[in-house]
């Protein structure tokens, strides 16, 4: 009987198969640093053996997961308020810096040649500027032949710590628009992707479309980015050394459990759209939360480099040893 | 006496897919409580999903996908009916058996083919070609009401095909004899004969075809807009459940419950009248 | 003359629309062996996904398949047998025989909804045994069903002259009946297993996905398609052609499981 082999091959085979690895770290959450996190557990498994399997999925999600205690840690990008997470029971520290741009679809408009100006992305971005040819955005370009195309935005269908940010930004420059990890679009024809990967993918497969995603999903898919003009009036082209100017201004408090915004900051040559991304830990978890932060440590110590090549900013050894001491202090090192 | 063993663990068995029907119906029922009090019959007809402050409360309705799931779904039949009867016509009276044998399997292996492949084939090489010939984000409610029209065809096709094989021989060939075209035995001999099983296989395509996530996910896109266009982006309920149930916490996990409830209970009463009605009590 | 013109036209058309539908195949099937073929290497094959391989989302996916089919096919062959062997006629197995089949046609993503609030909420964490149970839902109505049909098309002389020489009804179902049928149904738990093999929705939020190889069912469990899924959107070049490759092989192995299956009612029949 053919069926009755299917069954006790079955049968066999998950009684034979030994149960092993059940002591891997489970992490969810934050699409925005999924790049550098799949690098980091990837070095750190060939390096120490040892299992980290995070899901890139959304900041909404990580909140929800590690709030509910379905993981070990969760990743946001949308920093926890001290009161929110003493209500949640939670610890939270950074992990690197990165940058939102702004990258398009747009027939012979190259990487770095189209400039957006804050009026412009807050046109674009609320529905006032429908097609590529609007006014506010030829001002800047007048080099480029901008199609008289209908602008698909591209945005999050998930909640998104990246959309957190960059919400954050839009207020700067319009502060009717709401910071929200998902807020309402107004956009006339808009398209949304599951976490940063879905949003590329869109823009990459949408004529005319542009959207907001982390830098590193840029560089992977050598899709163009937008110049984008700064909050003291300069375009500036997203580049490794534009994000470092712009970190330069961010200040950590551990005491805040490093609770910080650092979008639009200060300087000349600083790229507008930064943001850090965070890890929340459960309070009471001391004995796994020592081995996230033994995760953590390594890739601090070890691995700043595969933050770089992917484009991210890697905190500074200031920064890293503040952490440490905030570790330390919660005994969770 | 292990007779009645026997007898009793079939019949355990058999009592078992009643139990876990009625059992999917009241765990969606009892989680969807807090939505149901809050927002009643009007969650059918809200078009607001605005979580509130820290993901607690907030206001939801599920009008947009289930107008989305509605649409691209229609789209899908409008499509796929036509085609389907072509095939299902193709195979039982135009081929020869030598032709209808290779292309009955290919159609077979087609409706084999995981949803989320049509996707992923659906996105990277469908849409692009949907943006270029009709306009629009080549994501949207046409080319998901496309891709799930590919999807169902082959599963129509093939019951519908059965269905007309079960017009008996006698009945065609005396039309035959009176002078009638091919097309006179289809429409006067074989349609009325195989209509119940043919309605019912149109309708047994809806019913997956309400239901069906991956092959709409890539290209619905997926967001909270009524769509003013048939290229717009909408979403479907069970696009939203994919993207959006894993994160959803307090009352949107219990809206979430509802729509759910909702495409369960709407593709139940689907499924019921396709058997129930046109393929009848079919004494097996 | 208008008859014999419209006979003709919806001739054409009937034979234009299989035209359309082989279209379609050929067309997927293109551009799947395509890209699969170009991205599959030796590697592929033995590493696991934290290393760009598939190894474990393979292993994990039939696992999760192989469990669900070891709770379905008792289950739902016991269920066909008390439909057709001794319910027969009565009131109580039509009602259950209609609804195994409305059960087979629910949506899968409601099914993973369903188990998500059964197994995986109460428990706190994504689970592959969750995954497996998903499976299993989907499986059991088409099982049942298929025993049920099969078992329909032994002839009942079979039944009677086991009843001539004096056995009894359940020894002749289970060394009879059953014998008799196990072709059509052996068919049936194969294409029933390929149907599931593939399934995506039902997986989503029961075993979610593990990018390390692991046979801890109480854990997030390593699955192929949705791994697929998430990979498919992936920035990284490697990372869709690694997609496209486990599309190739799991639509291979859905499609050749199909051919095989037919192949058996073929031949045996």
């Amino acid at each position: 009987m053919t069926f009755k082999k299917i069954v006790t091959a079955a049968v066999a085979a998950s009684l034979a198969l030994p149960a092993v690895n059940a002591d891997e770290l489970k992490g969810r959450g934050a699409s925005f640093p999924g790049p550098v996190y799949k690098a980091w557990t990837s070095d750190y498994f060939k390096a120490t053996g040892k299992k980290v399997n995070y899901t890139p999925t959304g900041s909404g999600d990580g909140i929800k997961s590690i709030t509910k205690r379905m993981v070990d840690f969760g990743g946001s990008d949308k920093p926890l308020k001290p009161g929110k997470l003493d209500k949640k029971k939670l610890y939270q520290f950074p992990t690197v810096v990165g940058s939102i741009v702004l990258a398009y679809n747009i027939d012979g408009v190259k990487d770095g040649e189209l400039k957006l100006s804050r009026a412009a992305i807050d046109a674009i971005f609320t529905g006032k500027a429908k097609f590529w040819d609007d006014a506010v955005i030829a001002k800047d370009n007048a080099g480029l032949k901008l199609p008289h195309e209908p602008i698909t935005v591209c945005v999050r269908a998930d909640k998104s710590g990246t959309t957190f940010n960059f919400t954050y930004f839009l207020n700067k420059i319009d502060p009717t628009f709401k910071v929200s990890k998902k807020p309402t679009w107004t956009a006339a024809k808009v398209v949304a992707g599951k976490s940063n990967s879905g949003v590329t993918a869109n823009i990459k497969q949408i004529k005319n479309a542009i959207g907001y995603i982390e830098y590193s999903y840029k560089l992977k898919t050598g899709l163009p980015a937008a110049q984008v003009e700064n909050k003291e009036g300069h375009f500036i082209t997203p580049t490794v050394k534009s994000f470092q100017d712009a970190a330069k201004y961010a200040t950590w408090t551990p005491e805040k459990h490093f609770y910080a915004v650092i979008g639009d900051p200060d300087g000349a040559t600083s790229y507008p759209i930064v943001a850090a991304t965070f890890i929340l830990l459960p309070r009471e978890k001391t004995e796994t939360n020592k081995e996230v932060t033994a995760f953590f440590d390594w890739a601090y110590k070890n691995d700043d480099k595969a933050a770089a090549d992917l484009g991210y900013v890697p905190l500074p050894e200031s920064t890293k040893e503040q952490i440490r001491k905030y570790w330390e202090a919660h005994k969770i090192k | 006496m292990g007779g009645k063993l026997f007898r009793n663990f079939s019949f355990l068995s058999a009592t078992l897919s009643f139990f876990i029907l009625v059992g999917i119906f009241a765990v969606l029922f009892t989680y969807a409580q807090d939505a149901m009090h809050t927002f009643g019959l009007d969650f059918l007809f809200n078009e607001q999903w605005e979580p509130g402050e820290d993901d607690e409360g907030g206001i939801f309705g599920g009008y947009i996908p289930i107008v989305g799931t509605l649409l691209s779904t229609v789209i899908a039949m409008v499509i796929a009916v036509p085609i389907a009867m072509g095939i299902a016509i193709f195979l039982t009276e135009i081929a020869s058996v030598k032709v209808a044998k290779p292309v009955s399997i290919s159609i077979e292996l087609l409706a084999a083919i995981p949803s989320i492949i049509y996707g992923m084939w659906g996105l990277f090489y469908f849409a692009p070609i949907v943006q270029k010939t009709v306009g629009g984000n080549g994501v949207g409610l046409l080319t998901a009401g496309i891709v799930l029209a590919i999807m169902i065809i082959p599963f129509m096709a093939a019951i519908t095909r059965d269905s007309m094989n079960t017009t008996p021989p006698v009945l065609k060939e005396s039309a035959y004899a009176m002078g009638a075209t091919k097309f006179d035995v289809i429409k006067d001999v074989v349609m009325p004969y195989s209509k119940g099983g043919i309605i019912g296989s149109v309708i047994l395509a809806l019913g997956r075809a309400l239901g069906e996530t991956m092959a709409v996910a890539f290209l619905i896109g997926s967001v909270m807009h009524l769509p003013k266009h048939i290229t717009d982006p909408t979403t479907s309920i069970p696009v939203l459940l994919a993207n959006n149930f894993a994160e959803a916490e307090d009352l949107e996990l219990s809206s979430m419950y509802y729509l759910a409830l909702i495409l369960f209970v709407v593709s139940f009463v689907v499924i019921s009248l396709a058997k129930f009605y046109f393929f009848g009590r079919k004494q097996r | 003359m208008n008859r014999l013109l419209l006979n003709k036209v919806i001739l054409v058309l009937s034979t234009l629309s299989a035209l359309i539908g082989i279209g379609f195949l050929f067309w997927i099937l293109a551009t799947l062996s395509y890209k699969g073929v170009t991205s599959i290497h030796w590697s592929t094959f033995t590493k696991d996904l934290v290393e760009g391989g598939i190894r474990n989302l393979l292993v994990g996916q039939f696992t999760m398949a192989l469990i669900a089919t070891v709770i379905a096919v008792p289950l739902g062959m016991m269920a066909g047998i008390y439909l057709r062997e001794y319910g027969h006629g009565s009131k109580l197995a039509s009602i259950i025989r209609n609804l195994s089949d409305v059960m087979m046609s629910a949506p899968s993503i409601v099914i993973g909804v369903f188990v998500f609030a059964l197994l995986v909420d109460p428990v706190g964490t994504y689970n592959g045994w969750a995954g497996a149970v998903a499976l299993a839902i989907m499986m059991i109505p088409i099982i049942i069903s298929t025993t049920d049909n099969m078992l329909a098309l032994v002839p009942q002389e079979l039944r009677e002259a086991g009843i001539a020489l004096g056995g009894s009804k359940h020894k002749i179902i289970l060394q009879v009946v059953i014998k008799a049928a196990k072709v059509g149904i052996t068919t049936g738990i194969l294409l029933s297993f390929a149907r599931i093999i593939g399934e995506t929705a039902p997986l989503l939020f029961t075993s979610a996905n593990n990018q390390f190889f692991t046979m801890d069912l109480s854990g997030q469990f390593p699955s192929l398609t949705v791994s697929i899924y998430n990979l498919a959107t992936y920035p990284d070049e490697a990372s869709r052609n690694l997609a496209w490759a486990a599309s190739f092989i799991l639509t291979m192995i859905v499609l050749l499981i199909n051919l095989f299956g037919r192949f058996v009612i073929r031949n045996k029949k």
